[in-house]
């Protein structure tokens, strides 16, 4: 893929036509880079609104510009190392409105000529994208649906996910688990879908790394809990012993009132108090700091998970780009895709594509509200290739056939 | 004298007395800056102790000395200045706006053109040292960190960190000439004593690349591979040549080693375990001793050049970054 990918760049610079060169920007047409094309590479983002339930935290409203803002950012990005390499990017937005047809926006944008389109909407507006073919003339990147199904049965060849999956995140928190030797874990479920898709990911994780469920229980409680916490979390968990409370409550229904309530004094973590995340605020170490006051500075607010990964798509095609010095597709989408890609994305390793199901490896930071606590994979977790692949599914264990 | 580990104590003590019988045509001043202690330290070559600390601006970052080492440049990267110090007293004798978040920079060997590293602007912001009055300013990509002024003084190059290039820039008209890409997050840059090579580190790439000045093409990228250390933890930041061309010096960060390169084959020679997270690295006059500086360990460690052995651990301020030696 890599020597055929070289070839291609060398073909196309080749083909250079000199009066595009001559077109090319000042600053561009001082460097020695091969001014392969003096092309748009455009890059289509898809969002739908989300209809939020009553009764979730008043503090941290989700801002409604969730992604977009990373994917801007990347674009001024990609667009600064194009001044050096004849590079442009333009970033088509389509944020849609709750009510918005997903499918329709993405055949719009699909047969407007663009090839590469990230993706915020979640699992069921990620499948609207989905009932259109396999094409090869494009490129969806998942930004906004953790879900472990589009990685296994539902992966696809024209699908890349640089969110990380519920698997991931899972497999995150539990390496730290045992690596403090808290092995025995009572696991609380929330009503939603993705609660459960989320207790699914704690228990494979907690088969794949030695921890153990002693104890289960399912958060029905359809009361707004807040004035009642104090008198109802302390009964709730009262189930012997355990070493800690892990949660999956990930639209904040009731998670944030567990900790400092349970019965006994244990810590909590999963879907609140210690998390398992993409990206957090209080990200500084690797360079952090300095993508995060970027970001600030552009958005006006702090980077959420969702913003992360949707830079990180937008960047992966920028860097796949500037490194071929090519605006084709097949070329970039090739490289993107091979063994020698490489994105720097300030969590300490270089990112990359599982070539089994599309999946970015990254490393997950562990977070309580305003602290790092930890980065995973942790020490001691061994792996042939790349310690990333001790997150989520690896090659022997992926259900991806396609 | 610094704490010291009570088995290596005795050891250490020995070669101290063998360090202090000879260091008497060596003895300058180390000078360290702390990060976020908002410090300098002064360190006496010949005791090897911390004699002074030195307040300074917000995040002490990149320091540099002038040529006949009578000036210290410090980078306050918080406070969006360089602060200049008369290093025989210590005391600040001016300050140069600098742009946002000045991190490294690098001073033209004619004392005066000062080039800026402005991580938050995708700059270079050139600076009359004289005049305290910017002259120039040179766009170059995202995040530039790196920067080191050819020995000839007609060539700047400023490596940017998220762009991943190494930018070359013609001083007498302060435009960019070329753009070299690298590996991913190329950190710093220096440029042989002859000229005709430039090696740059990578930190997340993992490599240093050796670049042919005239070509201005890579020649050689080398790699490193230390047994118990995970690959990902090997991230070189700061190099130091040694004037006789015989070794290049590397640290590796979070790999807490610091490389011994030949610098003729490019083959890697040993590795010195040294504090933890090491930065940057600084050669004293006559070359006998290298010293680097360990941000999360908050200590400088001195390495005898002749026999490549790290000799004493010396604490300073909380995450020291920055490191010079004046003769």
């Amino acid at each position: 893929m890599t020597a055929s990918a070289v070839l291609m760049t060398f073909v196309a610079f080749l083909l250079v036509p000199l009066a595009n060169a001559a077109a090319a920007e000042p600053t561009a047409a001082i460097g020695q880079q091969a001014k392969a094309e003096n092309e748009v590479i455009r890059i289509g983002y898809l969002s739908r609104a989300v209809d939020r339930p009553p009764g979730l935290s008043t503090l941290e409203v989700p801002p409604d510009n969730e992604g977009l803002q990373g994917a801007r950012l990347a674009i001024a990005d990609n667009n600064t190392t194009g001044r050096f390499t004849g590079q442009t990017f333009a970033l088509v937005e389509r944020a849609l409105p709750v009510e918005g047809d997903a499918g329709a926006a993405f055949a719009a944008l699909a047969d407007d000529g663009i090839h590469y389109v990230v993706s915020t909407l979640d699992g069921a507006g990620l499948d609207r994208l989905l009932a259109r073919p396999v094409g090869d003339r494009l490129l969806i990147f998942n930004a906004g649906a953790p879900d472990d199904r589009f990685r296994r049965a539902d992966c696809r060849a024209d699908l890349l996910h640089t969110l990380p999956s519920r698997a991931m995140l899972a497999d995150a928190l539990a390496q730290y688990l045992i690596r403090k030797n808290w092995k025995r874990w009572f696991l609380v479920t929330g009503p939603e879908e993705g609660d459960v898709l989320y207790a699914a990911a704690v228990r494979r994780a907690a088969g794949r790394f030695g921890g153990r469920i002693v104890a289960e229980k399912v958060w029905s409680e359809a009361l707004d809990i807040r004035r009642t916490a104090e008198g109802e979390v302390p009964v709730f968990t009262q189930v012997g012993d355990y070493d800690i409370l892990i949660v999956a409550d990930e639209i904040g229904l009731f998670g944030e009132y567990l900790p400092y309530r349970t019965w006994q004094p244990r810590p909590v973590a999963g879907t609140q108090g210690l998390t398992s995340v993409a990206w957090d605020r209080s990200l500084e170490q690797w360079g952090a700091r300095q993508l995060q006051s970027r970001f600030q500075r552009q958005a006006g607010r702090a980077m959420t998970p969702v913003d992360y990964a949707a830079w990180a798509a937008v960047r992966s095609i920028g860097e796949a780009a500037a490194r071929t010095s090519s605006a084709d597709f097949a070329t970039v989408a090739g490289y993107l895709r091979g063994d020698a890609f490489e994105l720097a994305g300030f969590k300490g390793l270089t990112l990359s594509y599982r070539p089994w199901d599309g999946q970015l490896r990254q490393p997950i930071p562990l977070v309580t509200a305003r602290a790092m606590v930890s980065m995973s994979p942790q020490d001691g977790f061994l792996h042939p290739l790349t310690a990333l692949d001790t997150l989520g599914d690896d090659r022997p264990e992926t259900g991806c056939k396609r | 004298m610094s704490k010291l580990l009570p088995p290596t104590a005795a050891l250490l003590a020995g070669l101290l007395t063998v360090a202090a019988a000879t260091s008497a045509a060596v003895a300058g001043t180390v000078i360290v800056s702390n990060e976020r202690d908002n410090t300098l330290s002064v360190i006496d070559e010949e005791s090897l102790t911390v004699t002074r600390t030195v307040p300074v601006g917000r995040r002490p970052r990149g320091i540099t000395l002038n040529a006949d080492g009578s000036r210290l440049y410090v980078c306050a990267s918080d406070d969006d200045r360089i602060e200049i110090y008369d290093t025989s007293t210590m005391a600040k004798i001016g300050e140069i706006p600098a742009g946002v978040d000045p991190e490294q920079f690098a001073l033209h060997p004619d004392d005066r053109q000062l080039y800026i590293a402005n991580e938050n602007d995708d700059v270079v912001t050139v600076v009359d040292t004289d005049s305290r009055h910017v002259i120039g300013q040179i766009d170059v990509g995202v995040e530039p960190e790196g920067m080191a002024v050819s020995p000839d003084g007609r060539v700047v190059i400023n490596t940017s960190e998220t762009t991943n290039m190494v930018h070359w820039i013609d001083t007498a008209s302060l435009t960019l000439i070329d753009n070299t890409l690298v590996d991913q997050r190329p950190r710093y840059g220096v440029f042989t004593r002859d000229g005709k090579r430039l090696w740059v580190s990578s930190e997340v790439g993992g490599t240093v690349a050796v670049i042919d000045v005239d070509a201005r093409e890579v020649i050689e990228t080398i790699r490193f591979r230390i047994g118990g250390i995970s690959a990902d933890r090997i991230q070189p930041v700061g190099i130091k040549l040694t004037r006789d061309g015989r070794y290049a010096f590397v640290a590796l960060g979070p790999a807490n080693h610091v490389a011994v390169i030949d610098a003729q084959t490019y083959k890697v020679l040993d590795y010195l375990l040294v504090g933890r997270r090491v930065w940057h690295l600084a050669l004293n006059a006559d070359e006998t001793r290298l010293y680097s500086t360990n941000g999360v360990s908050g200590d400088v460690t001195v390495i005898d050049v002749a026999t490549l052995k790290p000799i004493k651990s010396i604490r300073v301020g909380r995450f020291p970054w920055g490191v010079v030696v004046r003769p």
